[in-house]
């Protein structure tokens, strides 16, 4: 794409996702309403969290907008498979028989796997354990390298599925960091999908709430204040707001 | 410490078995000695190397098919439902027939042949590898296979970094299980179908003369080889197989 043309398409969405209807088990058993009329948008350079109670059809919907699901009632535009999509999942799901390096380099086309990453690597401060397998790295590292593997294909949508949970405060503030880094240097767009509400007030642009099961769209609320700006009393005043526009999303 | 533990063990008992061998005075109950005796005579005369040059080869054929085919077999059968279900009951009668059965049956079916004698390693040893191999491919991460989708690794990235390492370990253990078991069914089917072999040199001594010496110098010389096999080559294999553990 020309740089003429990334301008010109530059406040159109990067992904829309329309999911109509999401039915599991239509062959035999009952079947379960997953999703209904979900719809939403992830714009360049923007964090969106979406933040529903556990069981209300993230997952779901993570498969289908990574075109993982094909059976829905809905559109993903772009196809996932052009829409430049990196994923990170919450167990870090690395190949625990090859070392780091191998695990990033892997994930790239076969043509690319020889690129220099020092870059990359040195950035989630990953050198020293390029390597080493993943046995010998605390869940923190796993992580980053599984974050890692994500930006190496140089994505313009990073998904992240509880990308904080399980870590100790500081590991969770170091890998924040370096999301809202990618973010603002690099101009990708990041979905994150969490149960946190407070995780996702500090870093989020805009929150998406799901209804609990079949998830459906509550609603959309931006963060307008500037990432730094953001401080706890804030952060507080805004989760009781939410908790009393949203009762059944967000717990007082 | 612990070397020097078993080599004393080995030592009393040879001693003991040397002493009671001595005290015994029968040819039923060679002492050791007299066993290594007839062991460098027979290296001498080319017996020796001979019978257990060709039982290694019928080991190591049948043994490589076995593994080749159960390998195969087993991953179909873990991955594919009804395969598995056509094929479970019939593996079962295979797997709980024994050695002797199937070994007399190929050599009356197929003749008093390599091919026959092959063949009846292979069926013996082939259900074994198929059902460990069978646990491995029902095992395989799903976290991984659908990391590699979302990735989109191609079918060769797949194949060696996603699906072979996550084998290697039940491959590991079907060879070292699975090559004891060839090798002792090997001197079974030499011993009731072939003019040459380890299992026929046994046989041979057993019926000609009751040379006890000479029957268990033919063991302790195949069982050596064998042990030598496992621990300087599968043992070694197993190490780099769990090298990232």
């Amino acid at each position: 794409m020309s740089a003429a043309g990334a301008e010109a398409v530059a406040d159109a969405p990067v992904l829309s996702v329309a999911i109509r209807r999401k039915v599991y088990g239509a062959g035999g058993s009952e079947p379960v309403e997953a999703v209904h009329d979900l719809a939403f948008s992830l714009n360049r350079a923007e964090i969106t969290c979406l933040i529903g109670p556990s069981g209300a059809g993230k997952t779901t919907t993570l498969r289908i907008l990574l075109g993982l699901d094909p059976d829905y009632d809905g559109s993903v535009t772009p196809d996932p498979a052009q829409a430049g999509i990196s994923m990170v999942f919450q167990e870090p799901r690395l190949l625990p028989w090859r070392t780091v390096e191998q695990n990033v380099r892997l994930a790239l086309p076969r043509p690319e796997r020889g690129r220099d990453l020092d870059a990359l690597f040195a950035s989630l401060g990953l050198t020293p354990w390029r390597g080493r397998f993943p046995g010998a790295l605390s869940l923190g590292m796993a992580r980053r390298v599984a974050l890692a593997r994500a930006l190496a294909l140089q994505p313009r949508i990073l998904v992240l599925d509880e990308p904080f949970v399980s870590l100790d405060d500081a590991a969770a503030a170091a890998l924040r960091a370096i999301v809202v880094e990618t973010v603002e240097r690099a101009g990708v767009s990041v979905l994150m999908v969490t149960h946190n509400v407070a995780e996702a007030i500090e870093i989020a642009d805009r929150l998406i709430l799901l209804s609990p099961r079949p998830a459906s769209l509550t609603a959309t609320v931006p963060l307008a204040l500037p990432r730094g700006q953001r401080d706890r009393a804030w952060a507080d005043a805004t989760r009781r707001d939410l908790a009393i526009r949203y009762p059944g999303v967000i717990a007082a | 410490m612990g070397f020097a533990t078993r080599l004393v063990s080995v030592l009393v008992l040879l001693t003991a078995w040397q002493v009671a061998a001595s005290l015994a005075g029968s040819r039923l109950l060679p002492a050791p000695l007299t066993i290594l005796d007839f062991i460098r005579m027979e290296a001498e005369s080319g017996d020796l190397g001979f019978n257990v040059g060709v039982t290694l080869a019928r080991v190591a054929v049948s043994f490589l098919l076995a593994m080749l085919l159960g390998v195969m077999l087993g991953i179909a059968l873990g991955r594919s439902k009804a395969l598995n279900l056509a094929l479970d009951t019939p593996l079962l009668i295979l797997l709980n027939t024994p050695a002797l059965v199937i070994t007399v049956l190929a050599y009356i079916w197929v003749g008093l042949n390599e091919a026959a004698a092959v063949l009846a390693v292979v069926l013996n040893k082939l259900p074994n590898v198929a059902v460990i191999m069978r646990e491995g491919a029902r095992g395989l991460d799903p976290g991984l296979e659908e990391m590699a989708r979302t990735y989109r690794f191609d079918r060769r990235t797949w194949i060696a970094h996603v699906l072979i390492p996550q084998l290697q370990p039940f491959a590991v253990a079907a060879a070292r299980s699975g090559l004891s078991l060839a090798w002792k069914i090997v001197l079974v089917i030499e011993l009731l179908g072939r003019p040459n072999g380890v299992g026929f040199a046994i046989n041979f001594y057993f019926v000609q003369n009751l040379n006890v010496a000479a029957i268990i110098g033919y063991s302790v010389v195949f069982m050596s080889v064998m042990i030598a096999i496992d621990i300087l080559l599968l043992q070694r294999l197993e190490a780099y197989v769990r090298r990232w553990r």
